[in-house]
């Protein structure tokens, strides 16, 4: 196993529908229009020697090393910028370019230290690389001319270094962050020989760098290289896996020594991300062997004793004689599990086994139901089955997208990427938010319309836009005729063009300009391709559901589904929350969205699982807290997931936790939820296990094992041995025995297999006999469930109420450097750029509290108090207030309240009600928080240190 | 679940079917308790409505009546 090179062909290779045919160093060749003669060359596996072009970015013909001689024609153009022309005759090598060449690379080593040997590029840099081809063997200038060695090396930021010494000003990182990431935080300052890269006048950290990589991946020197790699050396093999962090999925070469990561770098054959990163998959993977990992099973008998370190066998012996305990003195179904986005479709898929094989109930769900659990309602009951219905590659034939509720930029970042390059080539662009999210206005790309909602009328606002597009004539009457239930059109036609929905009747709900959403209304329905793109803004309310309803019906009535550049897409909150959908972790539902009451459907996994399993749904994640402060509800098996942090209402789900007489925990952390329990299974990260994940696209991705598990077992090994020890053993070698056992009993899932998988790369499901090749675009010529459904959606303001006690709205997200309860990532340097949870407020509702920037202040609601510091910012509007959730210290789901979505219980997370005001303590909790970190999270270790 | 919870989950339901026409709307309440609550929190309904079911929602009402019938 030796590293992945993957082909740079220097500049990228087109699509086009012509293709041209040229000879190049007497071979006859043939390229799609548009290619460049680099890249034609490439093709044929001819290397132009390069040092400026690299295939992810645009031609720039800056270093002049890439020139060949095309017959009939003067000079020695640069065959980056070259196209191909018909009948050309190119030459890459001859005594004139070889000449020329290392002229050029004796001017560059004029001006570059010669500390190859020690240099942390040392084998791995392509002007050390081009030096070689061109057959450098000397410099006529010599080294005591003017030069650049005295510049110094800025290491602000965490993860790479900045060494102009070594920098040849080729421009590709200054390109990649502006061509590929879209931030355009670099530039060449200065001119002639004093040119020279710079983050705009100040150093990286404090620039407008987002630490994506793309700079670092682009240079061709050590100028820009990562930390890991100087400190470690270069790597000597690596393994193609995918990202444990968002729900885009990107792929990765974890490039490794022995079983050591050195780096992470985006493989460009991954269809997700092709090539590109973020800040958290790209460098923000130190968490996994963090000194904080737990690698010893702990058990304890109440929560206030210390956990004592013990076997697998006596760990695993005491949760299964717990559950079974349970189950004999309160019934079969006084106990349940919580499966995790975190972790794979194989893990997963077990979980759900266990619980409802094993232990016999249909007591299992997953942190979807916080999240896009409405997404799968809503758009199962509008197009058939519950999955967004593009690829990502598809918003590159977008020509309006319409982003609700989602931050991309932050929460999603290499697809905010592919969506701004698509918007700075002239896409048109509707945001509908109540903060003026980044996207609203970043370099080059500014939304043509915002629509600053208030939080809580989404339904009312989707109502409006749906409306102008009835009553102003602009439905795509052949698509709803010939792919819609006419009858239900009809009847939804008439409730939408009702004066109510109007953007005027609407106006006082949504506090939205009238004109503003008619407007937005028609670039929607008229200016072509239209693509809606979702996130939690969405789904966290009380009609998430009705919501997603409502997107829905605006893209069937305006025909938007079915084609690229259209659809209606979610953006997961994390690497696999569709996977832990698609496989049967909701308590109504197996594998493959089939409710438990289908006789069929149960006969099947009963004859393969060998066991009786219910017809009736189980309890949801909130129910069964809720069973637990009754008293009903008594033992919980959750892998990789922290309620305690993560879901609403943070006292009662401690309450509900503690009325519980066996909380097992199966993570790599001590996390909030492990104060509460009693049992802890050490868990494994992506990087110590195989699987799978599948993304926001429906693309199932292979997860390599690049190190053996920390505590000696994968998760899928540890539900195993619990299920064994519960009397229901399972026989997996290998998590792909049990991906074919999915296979078997999914049919959207029937041609999937690690062999498919390691042929395709990936695959986007359904995936069986009828697309052996997955299906990019779902809903093509007809939707799944047939006919597409318009659904009734009417406006339902929620019961969380603003009044005098608590004036202002809370809304809660995240942001880029922090991932969701920041288990891992509060374990990385990511740190440096959110170390706590602020409050963002505007300026005119912190004046009239006395509140200046950095004050803490308590946010009050009625389900309790925090303490946290202020910051103003006018991306707020007047009225709302947000704040994130990543530190678990600060406790922002004490604020949050029970309030759920109608359909599905997911937590109302966006709209509170609350009250701000200048404080100077912590608040009671925060208080008690901290008394409990120490006296709840206790190891006695004593045993193993007299040992 | 307290009932006071249970209630506001029934009727949230209800307010998202009211719009519908009524009969469709009756099923609708109906079927979702069906394929999405728990016996125990299905059965929790039917003995507040057998207790007067002060709180409910009319449709909610109309919609348990289908819920005592086999599915």
């Amino acid at each position: 196993m030796g590293l992945i090179k993957e082909l740079d062909t220097g500049t990228p290779i087109r699509v086009a529908d012509r293709r041209v045919s040229l000879t190049i160093d007497g071979v006859a060749v043939s390229v799609p229009e548009g290619t460049s003669v680099m890249a034609a060359a490439a093709s044929m596996g001819t290397q132009i020697p390069k040092l400026c072009a690299t295939d992810m970015l645009e031609p720039f013909g800056s270093c002049r090393l890439c020139l060949v001689e095309i017959e009939g024609r003067r000079g020695t153009p640069a065959s980056c910028t070259t196209p191909v022309e018909p009948g050309m005759k190119v030459h890459t090598q001859t005594p004139r370019l070889a000449r020329l060449r290392r002229g050029v690379m004796e001017l560059y080593i004029s001006d570059h230290p010669l500390d190859c040997l020690t240099c942390p590029a040392n084998g791995d840099c392509e002007l050390q690389d081009m030096a070689g081809v061109v057959g450098l063997r000397d410099v006529r200038y010599g080294y005591a001319g003017a030069n650049h060695f005295e510049a110094e090396t800025d290491a602000s930021n965490p993860y790479f270094s900045f060494d102009p010494t070594k920098c040849i000003v080729c421009s590709r990182c200054v390109r990649a962050c502006e061509e590929v990431q879209g931030t355009f935080a670099l530039t060449i300052e200065g001119r002639g020989f004093g040119s020279a890269v710079s983050p705009g006048g100040t150093d990286f950290l404090g620039s407008e760098c987002v630490s994506c990589g793309a700079c670092v991946q682009a240079c061709p020197t050590s100028t820009l290289i990562e930390k890991s790699v100087i400190e470690a050396g270069q790597p000597e093999h690596s393994v193609v896996t995918t990202c444990a962090y968002c729900g885009v999925g990107c792929a990765f070469k974890a490039e490794m020594q022995g079983e050591s990561v050195v780096r992470m770098v985006p493989f460009k054959g991954g269809k997700a991300n092709e090539g590109h990163s973020c800040v958290k998959g790209r460098f923000a993977w130190g968490y996994a062997t963090h000194k904080d990992r737990i690698v010893k099973p702990m058990i304890r008998d109440r929560i206030t004793d210390p956990w004592r370190e013990v076997s697998w066998e006596e760990a695993i012996g005491r949760a299964a004689g717990e559950f079974r305990r349970i189950q004999a003195q309160y019934g079969r179904d006084a106990v349940g599990g919580i499966t995790s986005s975190r972790c794979t479709n194989e893990e997963t898929f077990l979980v759900q086994k266990l619980v409802r094989a094993g232990f016999g109930t249909n007591n299992v769900d997953t942190c979807a139901r916080v999240c896009h659990s409405p997404t799968g309602y809503g758009l199962k009951q509008t197009f058939g089955t519950s999955a967004g219905t593009q690829d990502f590659r598809s918003v590159d034939h977008s020509d309006v997208v319409l982003v609700i509720g989602a931050n991309p930029t932050d929460g999603h970042p290499v697809f905010a990427s592919r969506l701004k390059k698509r918007l700075r080539a002239g896409a048109r662009l509707i945001v509908a938010d109540p903060r003026r999210i980044d996207l609203v206005k970043t370099p080059h790309v500014r939304a043509d319309h915002h629509l600053q909602l208030l939080p809580g009328s989404n339904v009312a606002l989707i109502n409006a836009l749906a409306h102008v597009v009835v009553t102003e004539g602009l439905v795509d009457e052949a698509f709803v005729r010939e792919r819609c239930d006419l009858q239900h059109f009809e009847v939804w036609a008439r409730f939408i063009a009702e004066e109510r929905n109007s953007p005027e009747a609407t106006q006082a709900i949504t506090g939205v300009p009238a004109e503003e959403v008619r407007a937005a209304a028609r670039l929607y329905a008229t200016g072509g391709a239209a693509a809606i793109y979702y996130g939690l803004g969405v789904t966290e309310h009380s009609q998430g559901s009705t919501m997603v309803m409502g997107m829905a019906n605006l893209a069937m009535v305006t025909g938007n589904i079915g084609r690229d550049g259209v659809g209606v897409n979610p953006l997961r909150g994390q690497n696999n929350v569709q996977g832990s959908c698609d496989m049967g972790s909701f308590p109504h539902e197996f594998s493959g969205y089939r409710h438990v009451s289908d006789d069929a459907t149960r006969d099947m996994f009963e004859a393969l699982w060998g066991r009786e399993l219910s017809a009736e749904p189980g309890l949801r994640i909130p129910n069964m807290l809720d069973e637990a402060v009754d008293g009903a509800f008594k033992g919980l098996y959750i892998q990789g997931e922290d309620i305690a942090q993560s879901d609403p209402n943070t006292q009662h789900v401690v309450a509900g936790l503690m009325a519980m007489e066996c909380v097992v925990i199966q993570d790599i952390f001590l996390n909030e939820t492990a104060k509460y329990a009693h049992v802890f299974l050490p868990g494994s990260s992506f990087l110590e296990k195989d699987g799978t994940f599948t993304n926001a696209e429906r693309r199932i991705s292979r997860v390599r094992k690049v190190m053996a598990p920390l505590a000696g077992m994968a998760d899928w090994e540890v539900t195993m041995a619990l299920s064994e020890a519960l009397g229901y053993p399972m026989a997996y070698t290998h998590p792909s025995e049990i991906m074919d056992e999915i296979a078997r009993l999914t049919p959207t899932f029937a041609g999937v297999s690690y062999a498919r998988l390691d042929e395709l790369g990936s695959v986007q499901w359904p995936c069986n006999d009828a697309a052996p090749e997955g299906t990019p675009i779902m809903h093509v010529d007809r939707f799944v469930r047939g006919k597409g459904q318009f659904m009734i959606t009417e406006f339902v303001p929620t019961q969380e109420r603003t009044g005098p006690r608590f004036p202002l709205i809370l809304t809660t997200g995240r942001i880029l450097t922090q991932y969701n309860v920041g288990a891992q990532t509060r374990r990385t340097a990511n740190l440096v750029w959110h170390d706590e949870d602020v409050l963002e407020i505007h300026p005119f509702d912190a004046e009239s509290r006395g509140v200046r920037d950095g004050d803490l202040v308590s946010l009050t609601s009625r389900s309790g108090e925090i303490s946290l510091r202020a910051l103003l910012t006018d991306r707020m509007q007047p009225g709302v207030v947000y704040t994130t959730f990543h530190h678990a210290v600060t406790g922002a789901n004490v604020v949050t309240t029970d309030y759920s979505d109608w359909a599905t219980n997911c937590p109302e997370y966006k709209v509170t009600a609350v009250e701000v005001r200048r404080t100077n303590h912590l608040s009671s909790w925060q208080e008690r928080h901290r008394v409990e970190e120490e006296e709840l999270t206790r190891v006695d270790r004593g045993a193993e240190a007299a040992e | 679940m307290t009932t006071e919870r249970m209630l506001t989950m029934a009727n949230q339901i209800a307010d998202f079917f009211r719009s519908f026409p009524h009969e469709e709307a009756v099923a609708g309440v109906a079927q979702h308790v069906r394929q999405f609550w728990d016996p125990r929190m299905r059965r929790k309904l039917l003995e507040h409505l057998d207790a007067g079911g002060e709180g409910f929602d009319p449709l909610v009402r109309e919609a348990a009546a289908r819920l005592r019938q086999p599915a």
